[in-house]
Formats: structure tokens, sequence, C-alpha cells
């Protein structure tokens, strides 16, 4: 068996090369030792693909302010936001904002030189309650800008760089947390890394689920890691289903579409969230608009009877709508041109569609974790629904549950998330860093991930890691998806764990290399999945109401007398006991009110 | 339908040298992308196949590899696009050294990304009122093409300059350049400028224009290192 011969030493550790852990990494390295730790060469990670902006309320358009944002992603939130979190990220965004434009980030302008700004769904201004312009863009490809302004800061900064190494676990004296443990993909070898404070920025998981926007990659490695030293899971039924996902790919299709004029036509010829959402219509929250395609198709009203409707931004249609409104403004070919470049491609290539002239088919994907690791407003990482931090670890971005998002993400607030919650993380790591000591690491670290390995490379069984994924995605797509009920959740939650036992005792890994081995690590990835499937279907089966993302078909209204509290889930002898032991902040004082878009 | 690929492997803990892998998949469709295809093979018949893939839908920049001859990103690719009736061969990409199977060695290229002084330095101070810098829409349209650049070196592994020497910084590194150069807020063209005019520099390429029909992001590639050739001539506008 393979020792761990490969020791580091850093003061700080972020997992993770997107745009939380690459804020983060630049934050801490301003004053103390820092490595980020990617699976895959920073500009390849997820924030790259975020396409339609960035919110903050910078006002350079038209009237607007950080309360109205605060309030709107409550709202968008179904109230389960955290107020004092959704206050920080509202407040903090525009400054956040600008300090990227001053790293350079190359957003589109106003004629008067200002950063653009366009509308996306639910976001308001709170007085007219019209749609406001707050999502500061470049073109459609905002991810792919900030990704690419913060890695190039990292390299103009110095920052040093682990990539293609694969985190597997964290290392733990006791319970306080001293490093982590990473295969280095390149060799198969195990390196230690020994740090004082480690902040885990690695994404989502939407891989969990068949029909999803997400990377091959997202398959929720820092939740499964943390689930498993002991630590909790925080509002984990709580993912977004994003309305226009390409169909039947579900390639992610801008709600910047909509945010321009684009609308959405069920086979009928109707502008269909003209009914579900009388005052902002096509741009209600996403929540709203995925439930209400899910119903025109139930009704049998998908286009040609199948199950997708269509998103027309033809600029016939468009004006027609704008005109019908009262607006002046007006578009054509080439603002579309313009504007969505991306997604001209993206239909074109997947879809064969051509938006300017045609309809793009669209269905609900899987899109976003607003659940995740627990933290506070200072991205520390908890340890129960009381509030206790894990001193030296925290996460940010996707992965963490502050809770900003509650129980539906606003489109634009990922990308202010990562931003807003991975300087925090960063600014965090290092004031700790410099008051803490190293902790000792434990006898011989690195072992028992060398040894979980070796098993895993080992497995000699007859079932092939992509049928067992294959089973798990599709069954949380059809029971654990945009509509849910007791029986189909239950069933769900059996199966995964059936597919558990499968996992551990019937894999075939073919690969038994140590180079690049794709298939150990996609093996060790699908162990992750099946871990985070199980706490999600097991969060959902316990909250009996609908709220936001999670809707039952059993329980279709919100209870806020029960549930005005996050699902604090937490490993208990190999099953998952859930508490709603952490109540929800609301020091704004906006009390839960009937969600009306 | 039915249809045949044919895949260059090499697995550095066993093989000698490189091998052909034919592999035959059935039902696929028409709408299928190559990199689907190569999951197909890896997860159903042989997990040993090994490739870089993420986002696969053409924004991460992992999948470039050669597909019948060509640089493509395999998630870019569909079977429509191509005779199926023909075997598809897919290969790593040229100019880097093979890992393993379709992985390349990512580190050169970085290499020369970082070379060429590849993020913002401010021509003027931060402004005082908090709030952003002013550009007008005319200066940002200016580099707006090499922003769209993902570092997939589709476009400097299918450049012949590239192949013969590696010491040549390479297309994807110029873009990366161009893009600070003609950036109206930026404030180092003048040492970017140097590093390009350098040996390993902008003065290699020959036109051969292999790179921007290479570059699934629609970037005119070769316009852009034209430009940083003229700027260095006759400096930047």
């Amino acid at each position: 068996m393979e020792n761990v011969h490969h020791f580091h030493e850093f003061d700080a550790i972020v997992v993770g090369g997107g745009g939380a852990g690459l804020m983060a990494a630049l934050y801490a390295s301003r004053s103390v030792r820092t490595a980020v730790i990617s699976k895959l060469y920073p500009t390849r990670s997820h924030t790259g693909t975020a396409q339609g902006g960035i919110g903050a309320a910078l006002g350079n358009l038209e009237a607007d302010k950080p309360e109205w944002h605060a309030f709107d992603t409550i709202k968008g939130g179904d109230y389960l936001s955290d107020q004092n979190a959704a206050d920080v990220l509202a407040k903090e965004a525009v400054e956040a904002v600008v300090e990227l434009e001053w790293m350079g980030l190359p957003f589109d302008r106003n004629a008067d030189g200002t950063i653009a700004q366009r509308r996306f769904g639910g976001h308001t201004n709170n007085e007219t309650k019209k749609p406001v312009r707050r999502a500061c863009h470049s073109a459609d490809r905002t991810g792919h800008m900030i990704l690419q302004t913060l890695y190039q800061n990292c390299i103009k900064e110095g920052v040093k760089f682990f990539d293609e190494f694969q985190v597997i676990d964290l290392v733990f004296n006791g319970d306080k947390p001293c490093g982590v443990e990473a295969v280095s993909l390149d060799t198969g070898q195990v390196h230690v890394f020994h740090a004082k404070a480690i902040t885990f920025a690695s994404g989502g998981w939407g891989r969990v689920w068949s029909v999803t926007s997400n990377a091959h990659s997202l398959t929720g490695d820092g939740p499964a890691i943390v689930w498993r030293h002991g630590l909790p899971l925080q509002d984990m039924e709580f993912f977004q289903f994003h309305p226009t996902g390409l169909y039947p790919l579900g390639v992610l299709i801008t709600e910047g579409v909509r945010g321009e004029g684009g609308v959405l036509i069920n086979d009928r010829g109707e502008r269909f969230m003209e009914r579900y959402a009388p005052t902002i219509k096509d741009l209600a929250s996403r929540d709203v608009v995925s439930r209400a395609i899910y119903l025109e198709v139930q009704e049998k009203r998908g286009v040609n009877g199948r199950e997708y409707v269509h998103l027309d931004v033809r600029p016939s249609t468009v004006n027609r709508y704008l005109a019908e409104a009262g607006e002046d403004r007006r578009i054509d070919e080439q603002y579309i041109l313009e504007k969505l470049p991306d997604i001209l491609d993206f239909c074109h290539t997947y879809a064969g569609v051509d938006p300017v002239k045609e309809a793009i088919p669209v269905a609900p994907t899987a899109h976003y974790a607003m659940g995740g690791i627990p933290t506070n407003v200072n991205a520390e990482v908890l340890r129960d629904g009381k509030g206790t931090t894990v001193p030296g670890l925290y996460a940010a971005g996707e992965v963490a549950c502050v809770s900003v998002h509650g129980a539906n993400r606003l489109g634009t607030n990922s990308l202010t998330d990562l931003i807003v919650f991975g300087r925090k993380a960063g600014i965090q790591m290092a004031e700790y860093c410099q008051q803490a000591d190293f902790i000792p690491l434990p006898h011989d670290p690195g072992r028992s991930a060398v040894v979980a390995l070796e098993q895993l490379r080992k497995s000699s069984g007859k079932t092939k890691p992509h049928t067992i994924r294959r089973r798990m995605q599709q069954e949380m797509m059809a029971k654990v998806g945009v509509f849910r009920e007791e029986k189909m959740m239950q069933e769900a939650l059996d199966l995964v764990r059936e597919l558990k036992e499968q996992f551990q005792n019937d894999l075939a890994i073919d690969d038994q290399g140590y180079r690049f081995n794709t298939d150990l690590m996609e093996a060790w990835e699908l162990g992750c999945l099946l871990d985070v499937a199980e706490v999600t279907a097991a969060s959902a089966l316990h909250r009996k109401e609908s709220r936001g993302a999670h809707s039952r078909d059993d329980h279709p209204d919100r209870d806020d007398e029960k549930y005005l509290a996050h699902t604090v889930a937490y490993p208990r002898n190999g099953t998952v006991e859930i508490k709603y032991d952490r109540p929800v902040d609301l020091s704004l004082g906006y009390e839960p009110k009937e969600r009306v878009y | 339908m039915e249809v045949k690929l044919r895949i260059r492997r090499f697995n550095p803990e066993k093989d000698q040298k490189p091998w052909w892998g034919e592999y035959t998949l059935k039902d696929v469709e028409k709408t299928n992308s190559i990199l689907e295809l190569l999951h197909r093979v890896k997860w159903e018949q042989d997990g040993t196949l090994t490739l870089r893939r993420s986002c696969a839908h053409g924004v991460c920049g992992s999948d470039a590899m050669r597909i019948n001859g060509v640089n493509r990103l395999a998630c870019k690719v569909l079977i429509q696009t191509l005779n199926a009736d023909r075997t598809i061969q897919v290969e790593p990409i040229l100019g880097l050294k093979v890992v393993k199977d379709l992985v390349v060695d990512f580190e050169p290229f970085f290499e020369h990304y970082r070379s060429v002084m590849p993020y913002f330095v401010a021509a003027t101070s931060t402004p005082t009122d908090g709030r952003e810098r002013k550009q007008s829409p005319e200066d940002r349209a200016r580099f707006d093409d090499t922003t769209k650049c993902i570092l997939c070196a589709c476009c400097t592994t299918s450049c012949p300059s590239f192949w013969a020497s590696g010491e040549y910084v390479g297309p994807a590194a110029i873009v990366a350049a161009h893009r600070f150069i003609f950036d109206s807020r930026d404030g180092a063209a003048a040492d970017r400028l140097n590093i390009m005019a350098e040996p390993g520099g902008v003065w290699r390429c020959r036109t051969i224009f292999n790179c921007t029909p290479a570059c699934p992001r629609d970037i005119e590639v070769t316009r852009a290192i034209g430009e940083v050739k003229l700027a260095i001539q006759r400096g930047v506008r």
C-alpha cells in the first residue's frame, strides 16, 4: 500500500477555485500564506457559466437601493432567508461590484460610461412593484468575466495554486480541523495539507439530478466531506430548478432573456405567466415560473404535447408585449446579437434553433443549491442550530448556507453571494490565522484517506458507477424535483439507501492505476452524490409544507407556525436526524407575507 | 444509429507507445455530442478511457481534442455535424505532452498565459468616490472579442509555429495580452508590447490562420494577433 509522502504547510487553504474560492484566496493571501486546491484548473470552474448578471443596487439607470435588494431577496427566498444575511448581501453587493470593476472586470457600459444593468426575475422597485434594472452584466457571460478577472488577479498577486488536486477529506485532531487531504490527479498520490484555517468553496451538486445545468464536476464533495465528520447540513431540500433549461439537455438559458423582454408561451400561444404572476409575469421568481411550466405541461399545454414550453425573444414578439405594457423601449435583431451572443450559440449548437427567428424550447433544469454547509454571516461553519462555530473552518459560495437565499434564490444573487461571502471568508481566515497557532496533525495523517481510496480502487463487484449514478439521478428527478409528495419521496430515499449499499458492496472499477485515474475519482464523487441525495430526500420528506423550491402536492401551503426555521440535518448512527433548531433571523422586521408577484 | 469511434489511447503506466482503440456504440442520437459518446465508451465499455470535461456546453474549456483531425471542444460537436457513416477519430490536441489518453499536460500552456501579464494594471488611481471607473461603450467594444477566451488551447495547439517551437507563447496568450493592451482603463500596454516583441512573442506568428477557425468561441484570433503586431510597430490604436 502507498504511504503518504507529500506534506505541505499553509496558514490558509481554500478548497475550490471558483468565484468564492478565488475571492477568499485574494483576501487571505494579502496577509497570510494561502493556497487554493482545485480539482479543476480554476478557469474551468462553474462560476464561468453564469450568464445574465450580478445583482447590486447601483442605481445606474433608475432609482434603486440596497434595502429593496434585501427585501426582494427575502421575499424571493419565501421568508426562509436570514434577514441579517440578506442585509449584508445587499449592502456589500454595491462595493463588491465596484471592486470587481476596479480589478478590471469588463462590464458592459451605459452611454455615460457607468456599469450597464438589466432586469432579472424578482428584482423590483419596492414602491412601484415594477421590475428594476439591478443585474450588472457583461453580455451574457458575466460569470466568465468574474472568474477570469479573479483568476487574473490571483496571478497578479502570486496566489499559490494546486490545480487538479482533488480534496477527499478534512484532517481533524480531535474535533479541531487542521488540514485537508488531496489526491494529485496527475500522480494519484495523496498529499496532506496542514493548515490553520480552511475554506470550503467547492460549489454545488446539481449532478444529483438527471436534467441539470450543472457541470459534471458538481458532485457535492464539500458537504459530503463535512457530513462524514459529523457536521450538519442545512436546508438541503431547497434545490432550485431553473425554469429555462434548453430542452432536452438542460443547458441554462439565462433569465436575462426574459430580462430583455422574452416571454414564455404555451402550446396555445398564450403568455401563461400572466395567469400565475399578474404583476411581473415572466419575471416572477424562479420557483414560481418552474412550477407554472410544470403545471402547463401537466394540463397538456406543453408545446406539441411534449414536456416543454417556448421562450420567445423574437424582436416582433418582444416589441408587441413592450407596446402592450406601454413601454417606449423597442429591440431589434442586432440588439439580441449583442446582448445574448452565447445564448444564440447554445440554441444553435444544441437545439438547432435561431432565437432571433424561432422560439426556444425550454423546461425546468436542476440548477442551484440554496442549502449546504451552515455558516454565519462571517462565513464561519456552524456545528449546530445554536450557532456554535467550528474554529478555523469556513464555507462560502454555493456550498454554504448562510442563509441568504432561503427557500429560493433570486437570479444574479449567486454571483453576488460568491463575491460578498468569498471576501468575508478570506478576511476571516486572515484574522484567524494571525492569532491562532497550528493545531498539530494527528498521528499518521492521510492514512485513512489512502486506505479508503485503495479499497475503492480495488472494487471488484459487478455494478459500474454509471449504473448507480443514473438510477439515482432519474429517481431524484422524478420524485424529489419540482413537485413532491410523501410516498414518492420515501421511495426515492429508500432507493438511494439501496444504491448506497450497492456502491459499498458491488462496485466495479475498471481502472486500477494511479495516473489520472478519472474512473476512480468519478466513483469517489458518486459516493458524495449518494450521501448528498440521501440528506436531500430525508430533509424534503420531513418538511411538511410548501415553501419556495420545496413544493408538495400533499402539503400545498406554507406553514409559518411550524416551519419558519432552517432544516438542520445531523448524521446520527448512519442515518439522518432532522431538527428545526435554527430559527430564521427576522431582524430586518419583514414579517412573512403571502408571496404574490 | 450506430457509430464507430477510433480513439487514440496511451496509458504511461502500461503502454510502451500509443495505440488506437476502436469502439462501436448503438442507439446514438444525431443530437448526441462527441463528449456524450466518449462518456458512453467510458461508462459502458471501458472505464479506463481518460479525458477532461466539466461544463459540457462549451464554456469551461476542458475538453479540447482533435476530432477528425480538427481541434474542437468535444461537447460542442454534435454527431449530426459529422459524417457518421465513417469512423469518427478522436485524438489529444497536438504540441503538449500526453499525460494519458486524451489528457495533455497544460502547464506549458498556462505558463505562456502567465508570461504576458494577463491582468489589469490600472492606468489611473482608484476613484475616490467609491464608484466604478467610467468607460465608453465604444472603448469597451474595442477589446470585446478577446474577453471571450476560455483558455481551452484549441488555437495554440492548432498552430504550426507552436508545434515547431514550444517557446512561442502561442495564440491564446496573445489573445490574453490583446484583451488588456486595448482596454482604455489599462496602463501597462507598453510592458505587454515589449513582451510580445520578444523572440517567443508575436513575430513567431506566420499568419497561417489555423487559430481562427479552431476557436470554439468565434474569436477572430488571427486578427487580434495582427492588431498586436501593428501596435508594436505603430503604438496602440
